[in-house]
């Protein structure tokens, strides 16, 4: 638009855009004044924390002044806190925990939606569907605290899962699935799958419901049965979704989760649940190590944008070539 | 041939039938045994054995958790949370969206890359705290309130369904001499409503399941919301289950007749309850808002 302003009066002196814009943004001071409130928020609570961040190369202390008047009466300490976490055993264990959970979740938690979409997609328009595809997305809007409590519960000595391996002899004494580090990783695993499943599945659907019809009129036409039509016709025009919803599950992968780990964790699993995000919060807020803590959440950041950048690339590169 | 067709369809759609009600199982029993629980009474489920149906049915938690202070100041807490900040949220969503519709705001692209940056790169948990602790919001209500009211994922569904919108109304009005307030008051706002509903949903849904902020953020008893009082009771739970089963006896001589558990139970039917209520409106509203956001950004 602006460009098109431009050419249909050619600035003949720069000073004269300059004013014209100018009175352009003085035509539209409503539209500033309605975007302040929202620029107030983001500048407090986003580019605030963004400049705090400064404290992770100094040895912060609170103190009385306020926090970025302490910035100047703390001492400067470089890369000190990170040098800290790459050398002193952390590191290995809580990107371990990170990137094994977050890749176990993609595991089973990524090709779940695609097959609950394809399934619901094969029964039609009946009851049956309705009532499987909205009881799925129930667990996504209920809090991790809730979705905790039920998880506790059914996988409790006396739960449900118990029950059910001890009375299909399995296994003889109950399972102490959540004081038990090996499985920690498995069980945040298949809670993300379990809580979110049904929920991402909403994508594919969308996607399986614009697929040509008569795709299938001809598979039908050369013989395929449903196997062969959810094979030959669904699935590949999945794909372009699927790649591009993986590609940018990478750029995620250190946002293992907060909420998951720290509500079902416990002292004796802490060696397998520890990841980036709860090590952060223990050591920086209740282990009162701030400087500590924003250098780790620092580090994560700044792993997390380049990641995300490269992805979107990535996938903007992907996106291209599919359209050719 | 065609029997042989046919034949191999029954066993695909019969794996299809198996897989989606174990699905529906897997989704939904989960949450129908933490109803069966809250519903029995403590001293029989102590036994165990509850998994389909109560066997000692009485309301003896459901009564408890309406007489504990603690229970209530949250529900009280996390409704007020909810009514004041869903709807100055959508204010502040709309206002921002509003104004970055117009394809010919002067820096217009500029500011809105401000606002997306906030989606790639954050300063994290530290210096987030220690902001909210020089603005004085640790340890008050309004923590609940000013953080939440910016969410650019939201502003962005907001300006897309806002773009496009046919331009005539706006530029009749315009015509008559009508100014931007104007305009985003009188037209804008009322087509929005779907998607501004939509944005409420999500934003009520938010504030109803926040606890980190609760948890994190506060001290005073008074200010703690539901949820936040719920990761005590289930701390209190794990804990509790810890100790050696002979602590557990002297522990339960002491217990009064609704154990803990069966309290647990009954919280987190009542901290669920609304989510199921919205529900209706909740499927007529976001999967439309969902893919139009999916599909934009």
């Amino acid at each position: 638009m602006e460009a098109y302003l431009d050419k249909q009066q050619p600035p003949a002196i720069g000073g004269k855009a300059k004013a014209r814009k100018w009175r352009k943004m003085k035509q539209q001071k409503y539209l500033y004044l309605m975007i302040l409130p929202a620029l107030i928020c983001t500048i407090i609570f986003s580019y605030g924390p963004m400049f705090g961040l400064y404290m992770s190369f100094i040895n912060y202390s609170p103190g009385g002044g306020s926090f970025f008047h302490q910035f100047f009466h703390s001492k400067f300490v470089g890369l000190e806190w990170f040098d800290y976490f790459f050398t002193n055993g952390d590191f290995y264990r809580v990107m371990r925990n990170t990137l094994a959970q977050s890749l176990l979740s993609l595991l089973i938690g990524f090709p779940a939606p695609i097959i609950l979409a394809i399934m619901i997609n094969e029964v039609g328009r009946g009851m049956f569907k309705r009532i499987v595809q909205t009881v799925s997305y129930l667990p996504h809007f209920v809090s991790w605290v809730i979705a905790a409590n039920i998880i506790v519960t059914v996988l409790s000595s006396g739960g449900v899962i118990n029950e059910i391996l001890q009375s299909l002899h399995f296994i003889d004494k109950p399972i102490t699935f959540l004081q038990n580090g090996h499985m920690f990783w498995w069980i945040i695993a298949f809670s993300n799958t379990w809580k979110d499943m049904g929920f991402n599945a909403i994508i594919y659907l969308a996607a399986i419901a614009g697929i040509n019809p008569e795709l299938y009129e001809a598979a039908r036409v050369d013989g395929a049965n449903r196997w062969r039509q959810m094979w030959n016709v669904t699935l590949p025009s999945l794909k372009p979704t699927i790649v591009i919803l993986s590609i940018l599950a990478v750029g995620n992968v250190l946002n293992a989760g907060f909420d998951q780990q720290y509500l079902l964790q416990n002292t004796t699993v802490l060696e397998y649940s520890d990841v980036i995000d709860t090590y952060t919060y223990r050591y920086g807020l209740q282990n009162g190590m701030f400087s500590y803590g924003a250098a780790v959440g620092l580090f994560k950041s700044v792993v997390a944008f380049v990641l995300v950048v490269l992805v979107n690339a990535w996938s903007k590169k992907v996106n291209q070539q599919s359209l050719y | 041939m065609t029997a042989s067709k046919s034949y191999s369809d029954r066993i695909y759609l019969t794996c299809v039938y198996v897989f989606l009600t174990f699905v529906f199982a897997i989704t939904f029993y989960p949450f129908w045994n933490i109803l069966v629980l809250s519903l029995n009474s403590a001293d029989d489920s102590v036994r165990g054995g509850i998994y389909l149906w109560p066997r000692a049915i009485n309301f003896d938690s459901y009564k408890q958790i309406l007489q504990d202070a603690e229970i209530l100041n949250g529900l009280k807490v996390t409704v007020l949370r909810t009514l004041i900040g869903t709807p100055l949220a959508l204010a502040v969503i709309s206002l921002l969206a509003f104004a970055l519709s117009k394809r010919d705001l002067v820096y217009g692209r500029t500011i809105t890359l401000f606002f997306i940056f906030t989606m790639y790169f954050g300063g994290g948990l530290i210096p987030y705290y220690m902001i909210l602790k020089n603005v004085h919001l640790i340890d008050s209500f309004m923590v609940y309130i000013f953080p939440n009211l910016m969410n650019v994922f939201f502003v962005i569904i907001v300006r897309t369904f806002m773009q496009e919108l046919p331009l005539e109304v706006e530029e009749s009005a315009k015509m008559d001499g009508a100014n931007d307030v104007q305009i985003y008051w009188r037209i804008i706002l009322p087509i929005c409503v779907p998607v501004l509903v939509t944005i409420g949903l999500f934003s009520a849904i938010n504030h109803w399941n926040s606890w980190f902020d609760s948890y994190v953020f506060t001290y005073k008893p008074n200010l703690k919301t539901l949820q936040a009082v719920l990761v005590k009771i289930l701390n209190q739970y794990q804990t509790e289950s810890f100790t050696s089963s002979a602590n557990q006896m002297a522990d339960s001589a002491k217990r009064n007749a609704v154990s803990s558990d069966t309290i647990r139970m009954a919280a987190t039917m009542v901290a669920t309850l609304p989510i199921i209520m919205v529900y209706p409106f909740l499927q007529r509203y976001f999967v439309k808002g969902m893919t139009l956001g999916a599909v934009k950004s």
